[in-house]
């Protein structure tokens, strides 16, 4: 047993931050953020040219570090303690994992590119009517053509690519005949309305008019299956994500408690608050075990139940850290001024983000406690 | 004991439902509904409405404008005013420096300012908290010095910092604590002043929330004056009224009629929100969250029903309605992040208002819009009003005697 990380991966983290500590401040970022596009292209640049952060899961091959799901959970710790908004998770994690599965030529041609910088994936799984269900799936692929309307897809307006599912056969909710498709996000027959997230980023609906499809767009036929490991790796790496948030959270909130004086005393000296400082420091530890756990066992049998057991776990903590590191700020937690209120708003969409901690306690029960 | 409504209870409830199905603007509904954000006007045109009927202020003793109703009849008002969906009315003159004037004021201040309350003519804002001063308010150093002046009457020179003042940006008259004696020990050296907004040396600068709203703001006072006849009950007693006011403030904050809305409003959307084959209100977990909600919800009710009650028999809001501003406001917490979750995906979307800015068209379902910032800014119900953890404090000290 070991969660140590190797030197490799403490360097990665190390520069990693060190460059996020000095370039990507609480300002800087909110000016991104008021500016309305939800990323910022130089930053993305600095990660593939200065920083090499996007190629660490690809292998040496492609022309990567030769890592894999836990530089991920590396590099995605350190951008949630700075609350990024750029495309890490869906270009490298998801669009990355999807190529990385397939693999071939297109793995070949594209992969390059997104260690570059220049390619960038979006995911456009979910749908209107889905909710969390990644089988539920009205978008058609008939006769080589795309129809229908995918749900709020993060970075498609900066997106080259979509990676998308759609139903070859059988009815809406069936688990057999979903592909997974890879497409131009230019491609004739495509429409967008882009807008912003409430934590900075930007998302679309997306829609898809007889779009054509060859067959070197499709990744995989009957890609459910594919698709479940390439969200539980995605999901993996959120939760990696979020134990940075909540580290930040609750390390601003301790600092905060110890300042802040009422009734001639800091109120870190109210054992109230020692005790809902204690509470929310064991649920970020355990968010953060359950992250690595599931992180180690992603390439095992346990993999869908381990994903599903850390988001049910890192759900509740976003929801009992976030609300916490507000509640013990008092009004100052509730403004935009402090950086605290961004955390919380960013820890508080990954509760859903892939699903519920609902969702993914039923998903955990359906996979191991038959009756 | 009777838990039923009598026959005079039935008559008024269904006499008040006509009423406000004849008489609530349409279009407000409209407003509120589409996001809008309100303007001064929007929060005052369903007050005026209530004005012209007399039914503005039922708490009130009838000699000063009340309606002279039950608690029943109070709690059938309250009732069916959220059932209805009616915009909340400010509290601010109704509920707080109105009972604190006719309490405490002086006749003149009593004829200048209770009709002006009623009538919507003078929107109020509250001058408590200060950036060093919030869970513990009485070391507020809000400075207020007096002078004789030129004409040979009484002034106050006020000097200071308010923060959090909901509404300021509105406001016409403000109620403010000051310290008029620094020597004394803490709650000996306040005062109640009654300020207009207007006079020189006022500045509000806003605060934007989580959501995106301007809901609170920063009031700078740099040597304000204030005729000393604008201050309500003895000099150096303000603490009086001010802790008058805040278990008044605290009884409001429960909520309950809005919440059961709420709780119907999540039902609704969680039956026509798909959760696979089903609905989502058939799943067992979101289900057992909704029952438990009602389940909590109806303790709360019964619970501000006995307290009512005590308070007929002619008991005051005591320490007790703090269990009802705590239950009250996780209540409303928790209902947020329901609609929060019931969204799923379509959480995310930032709207500010329809017909403005880039999300000025529809995406997703119109429940799942702002439910996010709703979510956001409802963290603050715990926080004000005296927060969460202060009240348990009250409870500790007041009730349990610890
Ligand atoms: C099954 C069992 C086995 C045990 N075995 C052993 C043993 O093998 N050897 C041994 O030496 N002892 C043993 N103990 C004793 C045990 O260590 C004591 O019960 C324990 O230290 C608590 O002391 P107390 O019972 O006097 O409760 P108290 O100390 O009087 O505490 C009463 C309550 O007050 C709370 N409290 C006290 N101080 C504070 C504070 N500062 N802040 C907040 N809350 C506070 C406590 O948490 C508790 O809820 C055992 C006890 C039990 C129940
Ligand atoms: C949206 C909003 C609107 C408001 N509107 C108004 C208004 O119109 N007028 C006005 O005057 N004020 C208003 N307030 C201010 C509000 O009353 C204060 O925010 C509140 O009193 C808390 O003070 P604080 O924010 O300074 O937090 P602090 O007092 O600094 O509290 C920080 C944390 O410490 C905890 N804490 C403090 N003391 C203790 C203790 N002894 N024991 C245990 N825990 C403790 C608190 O519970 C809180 O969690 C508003 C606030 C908000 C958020």
């Amino acid at each position: 047993m070991d969660f140590n990380y190797t030197e490799e991966q403490t360097m990665l983290r190390d520069s990693l931050s060190r460059y996020l500590a000095n370039t990507y401040d609480f300002d800087s970022r909110q000016k991104v953020v008021r500016e309305g596009k939800g990323w910022n292209p130089a930053v993305w640049t600095a990660f593939a040219e200065e920083l090499g952060i996007l190629c660490a899961p690809f292998s040496e091959a492609h022309g990567g570090l030769g890592g894999g799901a836990v530089e991920n959970m590396v590099v995605m710790e350190e951008l949630g303690r700075a609350i990024v908004l750029e495309p890490y998770l869906s270009t490298v994690v998801i669009g990355g994992g999807a190529l990385k599965a397939v693999g071939g030529a297109i793995a070949d041609e594209l992969i390059p590119g997104i260690i570059a910088g220049n390619v960038r994936i979006a995911f456009a799984a979910y749908e209107p009517q889905g909710r969390f269900h990644l089988n539920d799936v009205s978008t058609t692929l008939k006769a080589g053509q795309l129809n229908g309307h995918k749900a709020v897809v993060e970075h498609a307006s900066n997106a080259t690519h979509l990676l998308v599912t759609a139903r070859t056969g059988g009815a809406q909710r069936d688990t057999s005949g979903i592909a997974l498709l890879l497409i131009p996000a230019d491609a004739a027959g495509i429409t967008r309305r882009d807008y912003l997230t409430v934590h900075g980023t930007s998302a679309s609906e997306v829609y898809f008019e007889n779009v054509a499809v060859g067959d070197a767009h499709v990744l995989a036929a009957d890609a459910l299956p594919l698709v479940e490991r390439i969200v539980d790796e995605a999901t993996v790496a959120l939760c990696a994500e979020a134990c940075g948030v909540l580290k930040v959270l609750h390390a601003q909130t301790l600092d905060y408690a110890k300042q802040r004086k009422q009734f001639g005393k800091a109120i870190g000296d109210f054992q109230v608050i020692q005790h809902r400082l204690v509470d929310m420091f064991m649920e970020v530890e355990q968010a953060v075990s359950m992250t690595m756990m599931a992180t180690l066992k992603l390439d095992s049998d346990e993999r869908a139940a381990a994903v599903s057991m850390a988001k049910a776990k890192v759900g509740k903590a976003a929801k009992f850290v976030g609300q916490n590191a507000v509640q013990i700020h008092g009004g100052i937690g509730i403004t935009q001024e402090l950086a605290v209120g961004h955390y919380f708003k960013r820890a508080t969409l990954i509760e859903n983000q892939f699903g519920s901690v609902d969702f993914h306690l039923s998903r955990y029960e359906n996979l191991t406690l038959a009756a | 004991m009777d838990l039923n409504f009598s026959a005079a209870d039935v008559a008024f409830r269904e006499e008040v439902r006509a009423f406000i199905r004849d008489s609530y603007p349409a279009w407000l509904h409209e407003k509120i509904d589409e996001g809008e954000e309100m303007a001064k006007e929007d929060f005052l045109a369903w007050h005026k409405i209530l004005h012209q009927k007399g039914w503005i202020a039922p708490a009130w003793p009838v000699e000063y404008g009340g309606t002279g109703w039950t608690a029943t009849q109070r709690y059938i008002w309250s009732e069916e005013t959220a059932r209805a969906d009616c915009v909340r009315l400010m509290p601010f003159g109704l509920s707080m420096v109105g009972p604190v004037i006719y309490t405490f004021g002086t006749p003149e201040q009593k004829a200048k300012f209770l009709p002006r309350i009623l009538s919507g003519e003078d929107w109020w804002c509250q001058g408590y908290s200060e950036p060093g001063s919030g869970s513990d308010l009485a070391s507020l150093r809000t400075r207020a010095e007096r002078f004789t002046g030129e004409d040979g009457k009484e002034y106050y020179r006020v000097n200071g910092q308010k923060t959090w003042t909901t509404m300021a940006q509105h406001a016409d008259w403000g109620f403010f604590l000051v310290r008029t004696d620094p020597t004394a020990k803490m709650q000996e050296g306040i005062s109640f002043l009654l300020i207009d907004m207007k006079t020189p040396g006022i500045t509000v600068r806003p605060i934007i929330t989580l959501g995106g709203e301007h809901e609170v703001n920063e009031v700078w006072l740099e040597d304000v004056i204030v005729p000393v006849e604008n201050r309500v009950f003895h000099e150096n007693k303000g603490w009086t009224c001010a802790k008058f006011l805040l278990a008044h403030e605290r009884t409001g904050i429960a909520g309950v009629a809005a919440s059961k809305r709420n709780v119907e409003r999540i039902k609704q959307v969680a039956r026509q929100t798909q959760d696979g084959a089903d609905s989502l209100l058939a799943n067992p977990f979101f289900k057992r969250k909704v029952a438990e909600l009602e389940v909590d919800l109806a303790a709360l009710e019964y619970t501000e029903l006995r307290t009512l009650a005590g308070e007929s028999a002619g008991k005051g809001p005591g320490p007790e309605s703090s269990l009802l501003k705590i239950k009250g406001t996780e209540i409303q917490q928790r209902l947020t992040e329901l609609a929060l979750e019931a969204a799923g995906t379509y959480g995310a979307p930032y709207f500010r208002s329809m017909g403005e800015g880039d999300n000025s068209f529809a995406v997703g379902p119109d429940s799942a819009r702002r439910v996010a910032p709703v979510y956001f800014n409802m963290r603050k119900t715990s926080i004000y009003g005296g927060s969460n953890e202060i009240q348990r404090n009250i409870i500790a000290k007041m009730v349990l005697g610890l």
